[in-house]
């Protein structure tokens, strides 16, 4: 058959300034270019101040000189036999685990309010979001307030309805200040925990959901046999990230106890603030800050593994 | 008998009405299958039935026990196979087949039981320890199965069970189903847009159309007498042919039954078209005639005609040939309402 004279512009060759190969083609070069940003962003921010503190805690580094001593595991075996730091990890790990275990229970049972249908669930959503986007430094104020020593509107509410005769001094004890630490962690950290299963939930079949329903199983065998199992790889992000927000935190310890009383309530990294910046040991902050590093990187490894082998499926 | 009843059952989400008044009611021990296309109200139908959505208004009735309020799916004593066989993944084989015993807090031993009876009816005991990523669709097919039957349900629920496996598959699945339905004899109803699968499984079949059921009859019965054009052009494959003869009517017949005039006897009742062929189909078993009524009054209506290979008659494209209907297979349909109509006369 004879090609038309008038051949469609599809079939005439394109002009010459498309034939040649544009950065948008060259999908090597571009990959590059549009990494490098985010690339440099790791390197300088988090590696480098990273490698940093690792070097800092071998040395007997001091604010305001410039000396950099090798001092070996000097500073390690100084805090492991310091009764204050003792008790800080403890204090850590207390702090870690439990509010991630209050911060799993609530989020489980958020998720599935917020996933069944209701008038008013956007706006529920909404407001249950806020804790996570306050500010930490404003919503510890607040906070500060709820637990203070003469204003504490929970005292006032509990004495006011006749359930309780006498006065707590919610800060100025050490459990009781552990205790509100732990609260107002959770409040802060389970919005995003919710939204985070909320999402997990969402992504389970249906089909597997009304089969349970069919099934004929009770509302506690569909949580615990069919939803929480294939929700365990979302779970153990979500744990993930808990943990790690969590024994990291310094924000909390700081504005509403700074380590108080008498030291009882420090963490890890409110501690290595302390003695780190405040009190100028740089070498022996930067050990009491990485000391959970190398726990952390095999919790992160472990929960890892968990998510893949529980999203294979057994 | 009427085990599974429902009167005048109707559900709307928001403006859109999915089940529109709806009455059927299938006899005990007998597959009834919603058959209609995407979206007639066939699943929501079945998922009211099994308690999954909660009717507008209207009733269902199981087993003499009115259901639809107050009775929760559990209570139903209903067993379903969804569409994706929606196995729990994290369970085995085993585990699956087990569960709904294991919520009806049946004694152990029991469960093994049955588990074991249940594996042994459908040929799966070899795959009882592997998870349902390591099974075949068919396989898949079979657990699903045994776990709907484990319980002794009064009802199944089948929702489009099939339509997952390729084609070769679910012609064998098609006849096993039917067996092992035929075996322990539980009343089914059976959800399905595939008008083979419906006629093959169906003692009888309710065709569905936008939330109301158009025909209910034996598969020969709603083939064979359609009770308007919709049900006329969605069961068979082709279609039946519709032709418009005068302003009020409109004559169907089915492309099985248009042929050349040569393959009747001269003395037999038959319509005679004139029909120009505009293309040729050989698929072995059949030869698909594409073609135009030449007809002064009905001029270019398209019809197909399906003729087996036992009619050897040379057709060449873009000739006229004599084709004829026999009057016993010719309906008749009121061309403004659509519904059958007893004879051709305006």
């Amino acid at each position: 058959m004879a090609l038309p004279e008038q051949a469609p512009a599809a079939a005439r060759p394109a002009p010459l300034a498309l034939r040649r190969a544009t950065l948008a083609d060259r999908e090597g070069a571009l990959g590059r270019l549009l990494m490098a940003p985010a690339f440099l962003y790791v390197i300088l921010l988090v590696g480098i101040p990273f490698v940093l503190a690792i070097l800092l805690s071998f040395s007997g580094a001091r604010s305001g000189s410039l000396a950099f001593s090798w001092v070996g595991l000097y500073h390690f075996a100084t805090i492991i036999r310091d009764d204050q730091f003792q008790r800080t990890l403890v204090n850590t790990l207390i702090f870690t685990v439990v509010s991630q275990i209050l911060v799993m229970i609530l989020a489980t049972t958020a998720a599935n309010v917020l996933e069944a249908a209701f008038v008013g669930k956007r706006a529920v959503r909404m407001v249950l979001l806020l804790p996570w986007a306050v500010p930490v430094s404003l919503a510890t104020m607040a906070w500060a307030w709820i637990f203070d020593s003469t204003f504490s509107v929970i005292n006032w509410t509990l004495r006011a309805g006749g359930l309780m005769k006498g006065w707590i001094y919610w800060l100025g004890d050490t459990e009781l200040a552990m205790a509100a630490i732990i609260i107002i962690h959770v409040w802060r950290m389970f919005p995003f925990a919710t939204v985070v299963l909320l999402a997990g939930l969402t992504a389970i079949p249906t089909e597997i959901r009304e089969a349970a329903v069919i099934d004929g199983a009770s509302f506690w065998r569909r949580l615990f046999q069919v939803n929480l199992p294939l929700l365990l790889p979302v779970v153990a992000v979500a744990v993930l990230f808990g943990v790690v927000f969590t024994s990291t935190d310094l924000s909390v310890v700081y504005l509403l106890t700074r380590g108080g009383p008498y030291n009882s309530t420090h963490v890890l990294s409110s501690l290595a603030f302390q003695r780190g910046i405040l009190g100028g040991d740089l070498g022996q902050g930067a050990a009491i800050a990485l000391f959970l590093l190398p726990a952390l990187v095999l919790v992160a490894i472990g929960l890892l593994r968990l998510a893949r082998r529980s999203e294979v499926g057994g | 008998m009427a085990y599974v009843e429902t009167k005048d059952l109707r559900k709307a989400f928001g403006d859109v009405v999915a089940v529109d008044g709806v009455s059927l009611s299938v006899g005990e021990g007998e597959l009834l299958v919603l058959l209609g296309p995407s979206g007639c109200g066939k699943t929501t139908l079945m998922r009211m039935i099994a308690g999954l959505e909660t009717p507008t208004s209207g009733e269902i009735w199981i087993a003499g026990e009115r259901v639809d309020v107050d009775v929760p799916p559990r209570a139903r004593g209903i067993a379903m196979v969804f569409q994706s066989y929606a196995l729990y993944p994290h369970k085995t084989a085993y585990k699956n087949i087990a569960f709904p015993l294991e919520a009806m807090a049946t004694p152990p031993a029991q469960v093994r039981e049955r588990v074991a009876i249940g594996a042994r009816r459908f040929g799966i005991e070899r795959l009882l320890s592997r998870f349902p990523r390591q099974l075949s669709g068919g396989e898949r097919q079979r657990v699903a199965l045994a776990r709907a039957v484990v319980r002794d349900p009064k009802v199944f629920l089948f929702d489009e069970p099939l339509s997952n496996l390729d084609a070769q598959l679910r012609a064998l699945a098609r006849y096993e189903l039917r067996e092992f339905q035929r075996q322990i004899g539980t009343t089914t109803i059976y959800v399905t847009h595939d008008q083979v699968e419906a006629m093959g499984l169906g003692d009888r079949i309710a065709v569905m159309d936008k939330g109301k059921v158009r025909q209910v009859g034996t598969p020969q019965d709603v083939y064979d007498y359609p009770t308007d054009t919709f049900v006329a052009t969605f069961l068979g494959s082709p279609p039946m042919n519709l032709v418009e003869h005068d302003e009020q009517t409109l004559y169907g017949f089915r492309p099985e039954h248009l042929l050349p005039r040569a393959a009747f006897a001269q003395e037999e009742d038959v319509v005679i078209y004139h029909l120009r062929v505009r293309q040729v189909e050989h698929l072995g078993a059949d030869r698909l005639i594409y073609g135009h009524l030449e007809e002064e009054t009905r001029a270019d209506q398209p019809v197909i005609a399906a003729l087996p290979v036992t009619i050897p008659t040379p057709v060449a494209e873009d000739q006229v040939y004599e084709f004829a209907v026999p009057a016993r297979a010719m309906r008749y349909f009121d061309r403004t309402t659509g519904l059958r109509r007893l004879d051709g006369a305006a």
